[in-house]
């Protein structure tokens, strides 16, 4: 057995996300390349950047130059006499102004934009994040829990925050590691190979560093999405863990995840900071060449402008190193992001409308199962051969023990699942081959579990249409008996639900449902067990209401109060994933099947 | 004034976090401080270099300056390798005792708390909030002090070595620091707006993903597309917004500190040439420049994580400091185990302090007695049961158990004594067995069977593949809406308590089962107090006490045959609901003596 006796020790975060991570890896070049695509839209933004940063590593490079020139050419020049040098000081030194203030525009216009960049990549990631999920389809979420789907929305695409700057201030440390690299050639062969000895064995260093890093930046992704998702489930579950006094035992595990993660942290910290000395150690060593055979070199006191514009060259020289090593880091911890956002970009959704999938146009009403068999799960089939007409405009029943497979039905009608056996039909047309957003035109459903947003009660029984009135919400509210109660709040329709509806009674969240089904008046309305949680007699009242308009729409009502569904058309009776009698009242109960045995236990 | 006085406060308890971890605190300090004087002691190794090489060039001299400098900096990547650890060791433990502090007081916020909070909005606090003090950690109390210390060693020693040039490039300094002040006022806001809309458009998120299955059933996708798209895209501008006040900012500070550069050279050079300063003097100045630029450049930076920091650390604090007014007196007393007399005196309570969700209820039920509760939507009933468990305070009246006023039972205790099968069920992400367990720590597995049983959820567990270890998705997903039903039933059987609420707990569940249900409970439930909520009259018929509820009122009260003659709500669902089945039943009598065995 697998968590014998191990109740409350299981970690969170089981997610099939996280355990897919290890199988298709996506690799480091093909992260960049897709992120590049991002990138793309902002080419001319882009350019400005490189631009600027040109031009900004150009003053960069410029500086210890004059510095050199100012030194070596007038201050150490004995050959001038004073007044020259100050008047050549002067001269320089005004140049020198205009390059910082050049530094400054090209400077401040190179972070600006690259800031703007970003956040407009970031904004674009998470939004395509967004939409992709929309599209994934129930089974996704059956896999998947909410906290570590979103631990991608949010921490993974934080961390790509700093992609863009980094790519573009690389780019930049790079063209500067060059002009140096020239400039430095320009002014001294020697000294500059001297000084660049020591660049492979930066390269060797770096490569052995980041076999072992990426590991332990992807662990710590990993235990963050699960201390994510042990937060996420704790809240949103908290009322059962008071009620249950499970409190102390959360605390305890909650504080296990939490440190792992915290180890986890901890290790990846050390190997950022393992790179610091590594570099460090080499600048000085090239420092110390320079020191060391720039002196000898010196030989007129003009030399020693070249030996200062060495050091404030190394200085430099060792400033984009370092930065592109302490980026090495932050790029790999970005690439860790990258790769999981794209990983869950590439899940293909299961169900998806096919090309040139038409839409659903006058649709009468009339749906039909032909030998439908599903399984969630292969192996343990739900549902097997079910074949049943329902004819426009009819109000079938369908009643069944509990797990029969009911709710899975009208799943099925609404295409959050694929019926994996048989097709089902809409007009005569196979619904796989009908457009998937245009089925919800038609079709409305009022589920077992309500669900309700955080936003006004108004918003809620409109929800997406957004040219529903406020006379028609209210309209559909009276309908299913819940204006009376909203209107008797403080701010009726104004009122803010918070969030799933806490603070309004079950059987109150149940009514909204049900009035945000009506509202668009749907061709077929589904309500299962929509009153479940209501009194009998609002009940009655509800269906006095419905009989009205259900009046030319086809209804498919799941109920297990039999007082909810005697006055159907046709009862459908399912057992164990297979419908076994339909009929009307009155004949099921005489026939002596299943159906009758149920009305007898009221 | 107030402000910057509540900004104070919350810092120094932000530190306070990293405070307990004194002894990484103190090394990363000190390694820090070491580094940078390891830094600042270079640049005068290669003055003394030039002046060397200038004036005699000796070899040997060169070498113990070059093998000097490898030492340092040595020492320096040493000291910095542990300043970086250790100071990233004191963020990331700070975060961990903030988030375990969070997790803490969020599981014993009472239900008046999370009635008004999204999951979503704590979550961004929890998470995003967290990693910004963390980096107001590890870059900004650290590096903080650190670059201090880096200000004071520097400026020192350039005016040591000459205090006129030192002097010159230093009047720079309040300038920059005024500006960054300004600055940091300008970020406060718009940080504390990034953080908010980072809590709305995680919420959207959060309640899309939730409620993933009515977003598809109404093609609520687009929709809910245009939603997030407007947080998030909130989130960017403001950000970008921050980022670019930040980038106007530290340009500026670079363009100073060139300026101050470009001033040594100008000034120094005239100080060299009227011999009051050497030339490696001259190189050491503007190299000091470049290294008092860092700290410079750093307090624009440090101010703008901490103005961050501050504004996510309200949000923290916000929960952390919430108060319930659910808590243990001081002197509550501990109740091992209960009778189950229950009293209800002259309760009511409103929620939100408005209009009263349920008034003067009355009623006192004797042990082992066996209590329904009826009425329509919105009466109260829930609000009933939840007062028991002390979910919510009440607003006047009291509640007594076993003659004991419940606030003056430790909470603990109270609810060990009392089973309640919630309305809104929910279930967790966990196999079958550690959701019905969830109770009690390891309990066995017979016991769960037993309780499964009782909730006529052994045999549907029994045809699942995996039986007892099969998974059941978050919030019970892959279940069907009576086996989430029965779970909870399950798991509150397990419990085994003398007070059982069952609030509306066989909604989902068809007659049948129901039925059967009903016959394991009534040998559950002897001897244990009972409160049973349902709209089905079958279940209730039976109690001891029947209250029907209206608009938080009790208006009828008694049992099933007091009540059928009260002409009133009892009377009239039974009419509705079970008389058609009596006269149904009695016209098919011969069928149902069969279908009943
Ligand atoms: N998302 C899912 N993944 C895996 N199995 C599922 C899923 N949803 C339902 N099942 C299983 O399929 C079977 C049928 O479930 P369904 O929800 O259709 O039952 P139902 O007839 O609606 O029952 P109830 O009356 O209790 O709501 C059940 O055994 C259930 O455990
Ligand atoms: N957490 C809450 N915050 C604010 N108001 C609430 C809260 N819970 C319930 N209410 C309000 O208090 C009243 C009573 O609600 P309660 O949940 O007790 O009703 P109920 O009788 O259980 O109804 P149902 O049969 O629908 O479950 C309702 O008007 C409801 O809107
Ligand atoms: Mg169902
Ligand atoms: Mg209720």
């Amino acid at each position: 057995m697998i968590s014998g006796g191990m109740g409350g020790m299981r970690q969170w975060g089981r997610s099939g996300l996280d355990s897919e991570q290890e199988g298709d890896r996506i690799y480091d070049h093909e992260v960049i390349v897709r992120l590049m695509q991002y990138v793309k839209p902002y080419w001319p933004k882009v350019l400005i950047t490189f631009i600027t940063i040109l031009a900004y590593t150009g003053t960069i490079m410029a500086i210890p130059w004059f510095v050199q020139m100012i030194i070596g050419d007038y201050i150490s020049n004995q050959d001038l006499s004073t007044p020259e040098i100050l008047s050549g000081l002067d001269r320089l030194v005004a140049v020198y102004v205009v390059i910082a203030v050049i530094q400054y525009i090209t400077n401040y216009t190179h972070l600006r934009i690259m800031a703007f960049v970003s956040q407009q990549i970031l904004y674009s990631l998470r939004f395509d994040l967004f939409k992709h999920l929309q599209r994934m389809s129930m089974s996704f979420y059956d896999r998947n829990e909410v906290g570590s789907v979103m631990s991608r929305i949010q921490n993974d695409v934080q961390q790509l925050q700093e992609f863009v700057s980094i790519v573009i201030v690389t780019f930049g440390d790079i063209l500067a590691l060059a002009g140096i690299v020239g400039v430095m050639l320009y002014m001294d062969v020697g000294l500059a190979l001297i000084t660049l000895s020591v660049v492979p064995l930066l390269f060797v260093t770096l490569i052995i560093w980041q076999k072992f890093a990426r590991q332990a930046f992807v662990r710590v992704r990993k235990t963050v999405a699960s201390v994510n998702s042990g937060l996420q489930e704790n809240i949103s579950g908290v009322r059962v863990v008071q009620s249950m006094s499970r409190e102390q035992t959360n605390i305890r595990r909650f504080g296990r995840a939490n440190y792992d993660s915290l180890d986890a942290n901890l290790q990846a910290g050390r190997f950022s900071a393992a790179l610091i000395p590594s570099v460090e150690v080499l600048t000085a060593l090239s420092l110390a060449l320079v020191v060391y055979f720039g002196g000898i070199m010196v030989e007129t006191p003009s030399d020693v402008g070249v030996l200062v514009a060495f050091a404030l060259f190394i200085q430099r020289f060792f400033d984009p190193v370092r930065n592109l090593t302490m980026q090495y880091g932050q790029l790999q911890r970005a690439m860790v992001s990258g790769s999981r956002i794209f990983q869950l970009l590439d899940i293909k959704p299961d169900i998806r409308s096919k090309e040139g999938a038409s839409k659903l146009v006058d649709f009468s009403g009339n749906v039909r199962f032909e030998g439908v068999g599903f399984h969630y799960r292969s192996g343990s089939e739900v549902l097997t051969d079910v074949n049943l007409n329902i004819d426009a405009g009819e109000t079938v029943a369908l009643v069944g023990p509990t797990g029969a497979g009911k709710t899975t039905i009208v799943s099925l009608m609404m295409r959050l699942y694929d019926a994996t056996d048989g097709r089902i039909l809409f007009d005569g047309k196979d619904i796989r081959d009908v457009d998937l957003e245009s089925v919800s035109d038609f079709v409305s459903f009022v589920p077992q579990e309500p669900f309700l947003f955080s936003s006004s009660i108004e918003d809620n029984i409109r929800y997406n249409r957004k040219d529903i009135q406020r006379d028609q919400v209210v309209r559909a509210a009276e309908l299913v008996g819940a204006h009376d109660f909203i209107s008797n709040l403080d701010t009726g329709y104004d009122t803010h639900v918070s969030e799933r509806g806490v603070n309004l009674s079950l059987g109150q969240r149940q009514l909204i449902c049900f009035a945000r089904a009506l509202v668009a008046k749907p061709k077929v309305l589904i309500l299962d067990e929509a009153t479940a949680n209501i009194d009998t007699p609002t009940e009655i009242l509800i269906q006095r209401g419905l009989n009205e308009l259900l009046r030319g729409r086809t209804a498919v009502i799941i109920a297990h109060r039999l007082s909810t569904i005697r006055s159907s058309d046709r009862i459908i009776v399912i057992d164990n994933g297979t419908i076994v009698e339909t009929g009307k009242h009155e004949y099921l109960v005489d026939k002596g099947g299943l159906y009758s045995k149920l009305s007898n236990y009221s | 004034m107030h402000q910057t006085d509540r900004s104070s406060k919350i810092l120094a308890r932000l530190i306070g976090y990293g405070w307990r971890h004194k002894l990484h605190f103190f090394g990363a300090l000190l390694t820090m401080v070491a580094s940078t004087f390891t830094v600042m002691v270079i640049p005068s190794l290669l003055g003394i270099a030039i002046d060397e090489s200038v004036s005699s060039g000796s070899k040997s001299d060169l070498l113990r300056l070059a093998l000097l400098i490898v030492f340092v900096s040595l020492l320096r990547g040493l000291f910095s390798y542990a300043h970086s650890y250790l100071s990233e060791s004191v963020s990331q433990r700070s975060a961990f005792d903030l988030r375990n502090d969070i997790f803490t007081k969020l599981q014993g916020l009472s239900f008046a708390f999370h009635d008004k909070q999204q999951t979503g909005n704590l979550m961004s606090r929890a998470t995003s909030d967290i990693d910004a003090v963390k980096w107001f950690m590890s870059m900004g109390v650290i590096r903080g002090l650190s670059t201090i210390v880096m200000f004071f060693g520097v400026s020192s020693l350039m005016l040591v070595t000459n205090w006129r040039l030192a002097l010159i490039c230093l009047v720079f300094v309040p300038i920059v620091i005024f500006r960054a002040i300004h600055m940091s006022k300008l970020l406060r806001s718009t940080w504390m707006n990034v953080q908010i809309e980072t809590g709305h458009m995680t919420t959207v998120l959060q309640e899309n993903l939730t409620g993933m299955k009515v977003v598809k059933g109404f093609g609520g996708g687009f929709y809910e597309a245009e939603r997030f798209a407007n947080r998030a895209s909130a989130v960017s501008q403001l950000t970008y917004s921050a980022t670019r006040l930040f980038a106007s900012h530290s340009s500026l500070m670079v363009l100073i500190f060139t300026l101050a550069t470009g001033v040594i050279l100008w000034f120094g050079g005239r100080e060299v040439v009227n011999d009051r300063l050497s030339f490696g003097e001259l190189g050491a100045f503007i190299l000091w420049m470049g290294l008092l630029a860092m700290p410079i450049r750093m307090i624009g930076w440090l101010l703008n994580t901490i103005t961050r920091a501050v504004a996510s650390g309200q949000r923290i604090f916000e929960i952390l400091d919430a108060e319930s007014p659910v808590k243990d007196r001081p002197g509550a007393i501990e109740i091992s185990s209960i009778k189950g007399h229950v009293k209800f005196d002259s309760v009511s309570i409103a929620y939100d302090g408005k209009s009263a969700a349920i008034k003067d209820v009355e009623f006192e039920v004797q042990p082992g007695q066996l209590v329904a509760i009826l009425g329509s939507s919105g009466s109260g009933k829930s609000t009933v049961v939840h007062l028991i468990p002390r979910f919510y305070e009440v607003t006047s009246g009291s509640i007594q158990i076993d003659g004991h006023d419940i606030r003056d039972i430790t909470i603990h205790s109270l609810r060990k004594n009392i089973g309640i099968v919630l309305q809104d069920v929910f279930v967790f992400g966990a196999t079958v067995r550690d959701n019905i367990a969830y109770g009690v720590d390891n309990a066995p597995l017979e016991d769960v069977i037993t309780a499964s049983k009782i909730a006529q959820l052994h045999d549907s567990v029994e045809s699942f593949p995996q039986g007892y270890d099969t998974w059941v998705g978050e919030r019970g997903i892959t279940l069907s809406g009576g086996q989430r039903q029965r779970l909870a039933i399950a798991r509150t059987m397990l419990l085994n308590p003398p007070i059982l609420i069952l609030d509306d707990s066989t909604s989902s569940v068809d007659v049948g089962t129901e039925y059967h249900i009903q016959q394991a409970l009534s040998s559950v439930i002897q001897g244990r107090t009972t409160f049973v909520i349902a709209h089905r009259l079958s279940t209730v018929r039976k109690a001891d006490l029947i209250l029907v509820l209206d608009k938080g009122r009790v208006v009828e009260s008694g049992t099933h045959d007091d009540l059928l003659e009260q002409n009133g709500f009892y009377q009239r669902t039974y009419e509705l609901q079970l008389k058609p089945q009596e006269q149904l039943a009695t016209s098919e009598n011969v069928n149902s003596s069969e279908v009943r065995q």
